[in-house]
C-alpha cells in the first residue's frame, strides 16, 4: 500500500495515485493499514459498521446478563458470566479498532446514547426464560459468526484481525448455547416446552439479523466492492438456514416456519416469508426493549460519569496515562 | 492439624465466595466503564470458581448453592451487602479482599487441607486486592464527589468488618492465629486509606448482631431477596438437570 498519514485536504478532489494505489490494493486483497491512504466513504463506512458492532457487542450483553443472578446451576452461571465478559472484551477491541481510523470511543458512545448510530436490532428481544440463553447462543451467535467470520477477511486490517479472536470466542458460545438447550430439550417436559417456545421467538428475529434482502440494502454494493463485506445478506442467511435446519433435529425441536423444506434442485432449504415490517419497525425503535436497552446503557453511564472523572483526575494529579 | 476437610468451614469459605461472586454479578452490564465489566466479572469468575470446588468438599455443589435456606449459609454478613454505588462495591472489596488474601495466605502455607485450594486462590485473590486498592486510591485520590463517596462507602461496611475475625469452625487457625490475621489486616487497609488521603472510619467494627453472626446463619435482610433471585429457577423445576 502507498504509506500516507494524511487525507486529502477537505473539498480537494483526492490525488488519482493514491486512489489507483488503493483500489488496487484492495483489489489484490491486500490489507490497509491505518496509516494507508484511504478514500473518506470507506474510512466513514468503516467506523460506521465498527461502531455498530462495537456497540451491538456492549447492548448484547443486556439480554445474557439478565440471566446471571438466576442460572439455575453453578456451572451454568459461570458459563454465562464468562460469556458476558467476553462481549465486553469484544466491544474493547472494536472500539480500539475503530480508534486507529481517528475516532474515539467516548465519541461513539456518545452517538450510541443519543440515538445517532445503532446496535444489532436482534437485542430489542427480552430474554424471558432461561431457554432464551441457549437460543440467542446458538441461533444469534450462529448468526453472527456467519456473517463475521468473512470479515476475518475484511480489507481493512485492525478490523479482521479483531475479528479473528472475536469469531473464535464467539464459535465457543454458540457451542455453550447450543449444549445448554440440549440439556433442556432432553430434560424434562417443562424443559423441553422452554427450549421450543424460546427457538420459537428467536428463529425468526435471526434471520433478520442479515439484514433486508439484497435489493433493500443501502450499503451493501460498495461495501461489498471495498471488500468490508463479502458475501450478500440473502447469501449468507442461506447459509445459515442451511446450517441450522440439521441441528434443529439433532436437537430434536422445531423451526416454526412450515415452509421451511429442503430443494433438491437448489441445493438449499426453502424457507417462509420474512416480516420485514417487523424487523423495521424494531430498527426504527419500536420494538420490545430499544427504550430499555438503551435507557439501561444511558442511565450505566451516566451513572458512572463521576467514576471517570476520578479515574481522569486521578490520572492528571499523578502524572499517568488515562486509566 | 486437620486430615480430612472439615464440612463447616468448606461451607464458610464457600458461601462467602458464591455470595460475592452473586453480587459482583448483578454489576454486569451496570459498570461505570467498560473495563470495569471485564474486570467485575473476572473477580466474580475467580470467586464462582472457587465456590464450587468448596462447596463440593461439603456436598453437592448445586444443592448446597440453591436448595439451602437462608439460614443455614455460613457466609460472612460483610459480603451479602448489597452493591450500592461503585465505591460501596469497592470498599467492600477493599475489606474483602485484603482478608481473603492474608487468609487463604495462612492456610497456602500450613499442610492442612485447604492448603491446595488456598494456594491457588491466593494468587487470585492478589489480583482483587490490587484492583480495590488502585480504585480506593483513584477515589480517594480523585474528586471532591469520589472521595466523599468513597469514604461513606467506607464508613457504612465498617461494621461488618469484625465479623472476619472470629476463628472459623473446622480452620486450624484459633482466636490468637486470627488476631495476628486482624493486626496485618487492620495495618493493611489503613496503609491504603491513608495513601488515598482518606480517613479510617471510628466505631465499632461489630455490632450486636454482626459479631460472627453470618457465620451461624443469622444475616441481614438484603441477603434474602438475594437468593430469592438466585434460587427460585433451580427450585421452580425440582429434580431437573440443566
Amino acid at each position: 500500500m502507498v504509506a500516507m498519514t494524511q487525507d486529502a485536504a477537505a473539498g480537494q478532489a483526492p490525488d488519482p495515485a493514491l486512489v489507483a494505489a488503493f483500489d488496487a490494493a484492495v483489489a489484490a486483497d491486500e490489507r490497509v493499514e491505518p496509516r494507508d491512504w484511504m478514500p473518506a466513504e470507506y474510512r466513514a463506512s468503516l467506523v460506521r459498521q465498527m461502531a455498530q458492532h462495537a456497540h451491538s457487542e456492549i447492548i448484547g450483553m443486556q439480554p445474557e446478563a439478565n440471566w446471571i443472578t438466576r442460572a439455575p446451576s453453578l456451572r451454568r452461571k459461570a458459563i454465562l458470566m464468562a460469556k458476558v465478559q467476553d462481549e465486553a472484551g469484544h466491544g474493547l477491541y472494536l472500539y480500539s479498532a475503530a480508534e486507529t481510523l481517528g475516532t474515539s470511543r467516548d465519541e461513539l458512545l456518545d452517538k450510541l446514547h443519543a440515538g445517532k448510530q445503532k446496535y444489532s436490532s436482534i437485542f430489542n428481544y427480552p430474554t424471558l426464560t432461561w431457554a432464551d440463553v441457549g437460543a440467542i447462543g446458538w441461533l444469534v451467535d450462529g448468526a453472527a459468526i456467519t456473517n463475521q467470520v468473512p470479515l476475518c477477511r475484511c480489507s481493512y486490517g485492525p478490523y479482521a484481525r479483531a475479528m479473528v479472536r472475536i469469531c473464535k470466542e464467539e464459535s465457543f458460545h454458540q457451542r455453550q448455547g447450543y449444549e445448554l438447550l440440549l440439556a433442556l430439550s432432553q430434560g424434562t417436559e417443562a424443559q423441553h416446552a422452554m427450549a421450543q417456545d424460546a427457538v420459537d421467538r428467536w428463529w425468526w428475529p435471526s434471520l433478520m439479523m442479515f439484514g433486508p434482502p439484497d435489493d433493500e440494502s443501502a450499503h451493501s454494493a460498495q461495501s461489498m466492492a471495498w471488500r468490508i463485506k463479502r458475501h450478500s445478506n440473502d447469501e449468507l442467511r442461506q447459509r445459515f438456514v442451511d446450517i441450522a435446519v440439521p441441528q434443529a433435529e439433532a436437537l430434536g425441536l422445531t423451526l416454526p416456519d412450515p415452509d421451511l423444506k429442503w430443494n433438491e434442485e437448489r441445493g438449499h432449504h426453502d424457507f417462509g416469508t420474512i416480516d420485514w415490517s417487523e424487523f423495521w419497525e424494531v430498527l426504527k425503535g419500536n420494538g420490545p426493549c430499544n427504550e430499555q436497552r438503551i435507557g439501561q446503557r444511558r442511565r450505566a453511564h451516566e451513572e458512572g460519569a463521576w467514576v471517570r472523572d476520578a479515574a481522569a483526575e486521578y490520572a492528571r494529579k499523578h502524572g499517568e496515562a488515562k486509566a | 492439624m486437620t486430615t480430612t476437610v472439615d464440612k463447616a468451614a468448606a461451607l464458610a469459605l464457600g458461601d462467602d465466595a458464591l455470595v460475592l461472586a452473586q453480587r459482583l454479578g448483578e454489576w454486569a452490564g451496570h459498570a461505570p466503564v467498560l473495563e470495569e465489566e471485564v474486570a467485575l466479572a473476572n473477580i466474580a469468575l475467580d470467586l464462582l470458581g472457587q465456590a464450587r470446588v468448596l462447596l463440593s468438599l461439603a456436598g453437592d455443589e448445586d444443592e448446597l448453592a440453591f436448595l439451602r435456606e437462608e439460614r443455614e449459609f455460613r457466609n460472612l454478613q460483610l459480603v451479602e451487602q448489597a452493591n450500592g454505588d461503585f465505591a460501596h462495591t469497592i470498599a467492600r472489596q477493599l475489606y474483602f479482599s485484603v482478608y481473603q488474601q492474608l487468609l487463604y495466605g495462612e492456610l497456602a502455607a500450613g499442610d492442612g487441607p485447604f492448603a491446595p485450594l488456598a494456594a491457588k486462590a491466593v494468587k487470585e485473590t492478589a489480583y482483587h486486592r490490587d484492583h480495590a486498592e488502585q480504585w480506593t486510591l483513584r477515589l480517594g485520590d480523585g474528586t471532591d464527589e469520589s472521595r466523599r463517596r468513597v469514604q461513606a462507602g467506607l464508613a457504612a461496611l465498617w461494621k461488618f468488618t469484625g465479623e472476619m475475625f472470629r476463628p472459623v469452625e473446622g480452620l486450624d487457625l484459633d482466636a490468637e492465629a486470627m488476631a495476628a490475621l486482624e493486626a496485618r489486616w487492620l495495618a493493611a487497609v489503613t496503609a491504603v486509606v491513608e495513601k488515598a488521603g482518606l480517613t479510617l472510619p471510628e466505631g465499632p467494627r461489630t455490632g450486636a448482631w454482626t459479631a460472627g453472626a453470618g457465620r451461624q446463619g443469622l444475616h441481614t435482610e438484603p441477603f434474602g431477596r438475594m437468593l430469592a433471585e438466585m434460587q427460585h429457577l433451580h427450585r421452580s423445576h425440582p429434580g431437573a438437570s440443566w
